[in-house]
């Protein structure tokens, strides 16, 4: 047996961190997906009637959607009618600011180490953070709704803001775009909503804080990002779930929506439960991620460290109408054990001139499977518009798989597309020469690890990059030696 | 400091090292020379503990301590050092992340408190010095794309940072040019102490010329088969190998 197999029988993985639970009083809907149910969200949350409409129609779409099954992931399917759609931690009055908050409730956020206390908070990060079903509260809102910013749950904003609700809801991606967004379009609960106003600059990060904590309820949240004209936001999600031997699905859409001029980069630190070391339970992450570079000379940007999920199904896409626009998707993903992730990016050139840039780092270990696809499509009007895209795949011992589906569709003889592909293995070499400097394999392994995804991770906020670094060492902990 | 009895290791069922035998002390210099494909690198790995490769026999003692029985990390922080003859690229990790990482593991291990980032930076400072090594070098990613006589100088500027007991160069002169070959072998001559002990593999006199050696030992197929002093050096360097092969193998008849 050469070394690398040796050490990789050895194999154990380290408990997930943020596996615990705790017990509240909650607000649920009846298990069960119908019409009534989705009324009853619906009511639940006061919305108006044009809402409630929406829901309607996307469920009725959804009825008549399949599943997807082209991705390279095996799963049980999920019974979506044994699923609670809606669980909230009761709280006696609604509270008006942070400060009414249930103190357990943030006491949850205060132990996976997010302060919504915004005198101890870390500098410069606002948070929304939602359990379950709701937002439990969102920091820093007075201080940036001085510059005009508005950075609140999706409920609040559906209350204080519906015209712009209205507007830009599903103009990013529609109902009928896949049966999880269909879906999430139906019976979504809560998340965030951000606004930033013409010309301006969000002085800070802007994050949302996803936690799962009740069981056999999914989390279908909804976030949603407009950027007027010339105006900046970095935006930042993390998540995590407690440890359960079921598999909880998690299907949310983020939409994002950028004007002339205006910058969106969206980093997303994704550690939702992987399932234990022999594959049972951990969260079905199915995600869409879409958006519209809809100005002239607009950008977004997406940036993701993907360590947890038992399954992921996520596509982080752009949309280049405006010309000269930009888009960029940087990923590391990481499987371990028997997770499974299928991830990469879409991006659509439509407006002239316009460039992508997609950078994906795979890293699988034990028994998992990791794919990357992506889709670089330029349209007939699209002249000069540029690809570059850069998969690599690092392969930790031979149980594991990693795969390449790049689909390429031109329709202007004029753009340019570069596709680069590697595929390597942790080397036994690497990892000696470390050894010898005096460095153990876990170490070694960590900095190989982060050496190999630093062009992504060089990508997020400082603060995150530096937590991102520790996730992926965690991650693949006892992978190797 | 070191002591190697009756050495034998093999590899895939092929055995490389066929008996070695070989007493090094502190403060000693001592070359080991041989053709091509004798086992001279083996040698090395072997004693930085490269797991491939199996011992069957024999018995290697490091200041008192039974090396074999350590993990390679648990050698290196020991005081053992070995400047690869074929330097590791590890892609997106600097020279001065990988060093800062790996000096304070040993810190550590000795009993020392790490070195935080200014303390280490001004350290790191006085010991490019020795080897005249570039400090964006330090930066790019360890020795990728680096040339070959930047990798040689990049692993002892390792070594002088890394204070080893023992120092093990396996044909360090190889891709140094003139100029370098000089700067480099004075670091080397600059760490030694009389507490530390060198071996130096290598093919050529011209880096005996400056790192002097007590002792010059031949391997071949697998066995020191001849020992003797720096004037060894220059015999083989004048008439070849032949008369050592032909000596080997009519004392092994
Ligand atoms: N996996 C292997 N299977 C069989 N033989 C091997 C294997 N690895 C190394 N060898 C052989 O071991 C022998 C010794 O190699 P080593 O690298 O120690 O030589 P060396 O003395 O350092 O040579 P050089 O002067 O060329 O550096 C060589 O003949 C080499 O081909
Ligand atoms: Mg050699």
């Amino acid at each position: 047996m050469s070394k690398d197999n040796q050490i990789l029988e050895e194999f154990t993985s380290k408990e997930y961190e943020h596996g615990w639970s705790v017990n509240y009083e909650a607000d649920e809907a009846p298990a069960g997906l119908n019409e009534d149910i989705i009324r009853w969200i619906s009511s639940k949350k006061e919305e108006p009637e044009w809402l409630l409409e929406w829901r309607l129609k996307a469920f009725r779409t959804w009825l008549d959607m399949k599943e997807p099954e082209w991705a390279n992931v095996k799963y049980p399917k999920v019974d979506l009618q044994a699923l609670k759609y809606y669980s909230a931690p009761k709280q006696k009055n609604k509270p008006k600011s942070l400060d009414e908050v249930d103190p357990e409730l943030l006491q949850i956020y205060e132990r996976l180490g997010i302060s919504l206390n915004e005198q101890k908070k870390l500098q410069g990060i606002a948070v929304d953070a939602v359990l379950d079903s709701v937002s439990v509260g969102t920091t820093f809102k007075e201080s940036l709704s001085k510059l005009g910013i508005i950075f609140c749950s999706f409920s609040e904003a559906v209350q204080e803001h519906p015209e712009l609700v209205q507007k830009y809801l599903g103009s990013v991606v529609p109902i009928s775009d896949n049966y999880y967004a269909a879906l999430n379009s139906a019976v979504f609960s809560d998340g965030s909503f951000c606004y930033i106003p013409k010309g301006v600059r969000c002085p800070m990060e802007l994050s949302t804080y996803f936690r799962i904590n009740a069981a056999n309820t999914g989390q279908f949240e909804r976030t949603l990002i407009v950027a007027e004209e010339g105006s900046y936001v970095s935006y930042l999600e993390g998540c995590t779930a407690p440890q359960r031997d079921e598999n909880q699905l998690h299907a949310a859409v983020v939409e994002i929506y950028a004007e002339k001029n205006s910058e969106v980069k969206y980093s997303t630190v994704q550690n939702w439960f992987p399932g234990d070391k022999d594959g049972k339970g951990g969260i079905y992450n199915f995600v869409t991620k879409r958006g519209i570079c809809a100005g002239d000379y607009s950008k977004i940007s997406w940036t993701q460290v993907e360590t947890g999920s038992a399954v992921t199904w996520k596509y982080p896409s752009c949309i280049l109408k405006g010309d000269y626009s930009v888009g960029e998707f940087y990923s590391v993903a990481v499987t371990n054990n028997y997770q499974q992730a299928d991830t990469g990016t879409k991006m659509i050139h439509i407006g002239k001139n316009t460039k992508s840039r997609i950078v994906s780092k795979g890293i699988s270990a034990g028994y998992s499977q990791n794919s990357y696809r992506g889709q670089v499509q330029v349209m007939k009007r699209a002249v000069n518009s540029r690809n570059f895209s850069q998969c690599d795949s690092l392969l930790m011992g031979d149980k594991c798989g990693a795969h390449t589906f790049p689909y390429i569709d031109i329709q202007n003889s004029s753009a340019k597309v570069e596709h680069e592909a590697t595929t390597s293995k942790i080397g036994e070499d690497q990892i000696f020469y470390c050894n010898q400097r005096g460095i153990d394999t876990e170490d070694a392994v960590a900095l190989i690890v982060n050496g190999y995804a630093k062009e992504v991770l060089n990508q997020l906020p400082m603060e995150f990059a530096v937590e991102a670094q520790k996730l992926l060492a965690l991650t693949l902990e006892g992978s190797v030696g | 400091m070191l002591t190697i009895k009756n050495l034998h290791a093999s590899i895939e069922g092929n055995e490389i090292l066929r008996g070695i035998n070989l007493e090094v002390k502190a403060g000693e210099v001592h070359a080991i020379m041989g053709p091509n494909g004798s086992g001279k690198s083996t040698l090395a790995s072997v004693l930085a503990g490269r797991e491939e490769y199996e011992i069957s026999e024999g018995e290697v003692i490091f200041q008192g301590k039974d090396l074999l029985e350590m993990a390679p990390e648990e050698r290196a922080r020991e005081g053992v050092f070995l400047a690869f003859q074929y330097p590791v690229e590890i892609p997106g990790v600097s020279t001065t992340n990988f060093l800062r990482t790996a000096v304070n593991q040993v810190r550590e291990y000795r009993g020392k408190e790490a070195l935080d980032a200014v303390k280490f930076l001004s350290v790191m400072k006085e010991k490019m010095k020795l080897v005249e090594i570039d400090q964006k070098l330090l930066s790019r990613s360890l020795n990728e794309g680096f040339s070959g006589g930047e990798k040689k100088r990049n692993e002892i500027f390792q070594m002088a940072m890394l204070e080893p007991t023992l120092s093990i160069l396996d044909e360090t002169d190889s891709g140094l040019d003139i100029d370098a070959l000089r700067i480099v072998s004075s670091g080397v001559n600059k760490l030694k102490t009389p507490q530390t002990a060198t071996i130096v593999v290598t093919h050529y006199q011209r880096l005996l010329d400056y790192i002097v050696p007590d002792y010059v030992h031949v391997l071949y197929n697998g066995k020191i088969v001849k020992s003797g002093s720096k004037e060894l050096a220059l015999e083989l360097e004048e008439k070849g190998y032949d008369w050592i092969k032909e000596e080997a193998e009519s004392a092994s008849v």
